[in-house]
């Protein structure tokens, strides 16, 4: 079964789709998980001060 | 139980939420299984020799970079009729995705092209009608940046979107259409699969099922940061006004 590894004279075709491919994935990723901790941290923040300031009037 | 309820952001944002707990293990799996599977476990073909393990990356991009626009198109059309901001933001949500999926089909489209047809790329209708998709994707988000209203924006897209269904369509069929170019005609459909052995056909649906179920993730998660970026918009103007 293993020797369905062997990719013969298309190994750098093959490799380079794969390889091309999970970097534009991950890419999505962790652009995805980064803008959606920021804006999360952004809106609790803001809460958390317009709560203050509804107390503090 | 009126699916519309669904367009109120906390109803929203609690069952997306829970989704997402099953959603994103589920997903990981699939893909894993599916892409190593098809990568490391699967015959060379005849004709194509070990070029065949691409199909496992480019026929679910593909399918999901047509998919998507479509996708988008039903959320745009049901912003411009029932002005429901959650589905104007799911579209917003979906583009980056649909043309991270294109982009990604036609990438390793043309590095399978290259040995198998001789050439990186033609203009034949399908690959033509693939790269003018992706160009609207870009404009769709490039459009969407570039108006400060959060209204307009959605309404301006929507109308974009609707334009660009023309090619996401034409991409699907253009083989049909012209019976022309390089590209084959489709090998698998619901109703038939004879076109592809079993070696690659139970890979390949566990590959089309897992990017199908990364694209709703993606979505899902994208909406989730759209709604929450639009209540911050809201607070901060709040706050400014004192």
């Amino acid at each position: 079964m293993w020797s369905d590894l062997q990719l013969g004279k298309y190994e750098i075709t093959v490799l380079s789709a794969y390889a091309v491919a999970l970097v534009l994935i991950v890419a999505l990723i962790v652009a995805t998980w980064a803008r959606g901790r920021r804006v999360r941290r952004q809106l609790e923040e803001a809460e958390a001060r317009l709560g203050r300031n509804r107390g503090e009037a | 139980m009126s699916i519309w309820k669904y367009a109120n952001p906390v109803v929203f944002m609690r069952t997306s939420g829970w989704l997402l707990r099953w959603l994103v293990p589920l997903t990981a799996v699939l893909m894993v299984v599916g892409l190593v599977w098809g990568f490391a476990f699967t015959p060379p073909e005849m004709r194509q020799g070990t070029t065949v393990k691409i199909i496992f990356l480019h026929v679910p991009s593909a399918m999901l970079g047509i998919n998507a626009w479509l996708m988008m198109l039903v959320a745009s059309l049901i912003w411009l009729v029932r002005r429901h901001h959650v589905s104007a933001l799911a579209a917003k949500a979906a583009a980056p995705v649909g043309a991270t999926m294109t982009l990604i089909a036609l990438i390793t489209g043309a590095i399978w092209g290259e040995p198998m047809w001789g050439t990186w790329w033609a203009w034949d209708p399908r690959l033509t009608s693939f790269l003018i998709l992706f160009l609207f994707y870009l404009g769709y988000l490039a459009l969407w940046a570039a108006i400060e209203d959060p209204d307009t924006a959605a309404d301006l897209t929507s109308v974009l979107c609707l334009v660009g269904s023309v090619f996401a369509i034409l991409s699907r069929y253009a083989v049909n259409f012209w019976n022309q170019g390089l590209h084959q005609g489709p090998s698998l459909t619901l109703m038939q699969k004879q076109h592809v052995a079993d070696a690659y056909w139970y890979p390949l649906m566990i590959c089309i099922t897992g990017f199908i179920l990364f694209f709703v993730t993606m979505v899902l998660l994208r909406t989730r940061t759209e709604i929450r970026a639009r209540r911050l918009k809201a607070l901060l103007a709040r706050e400014r006004m004192g």
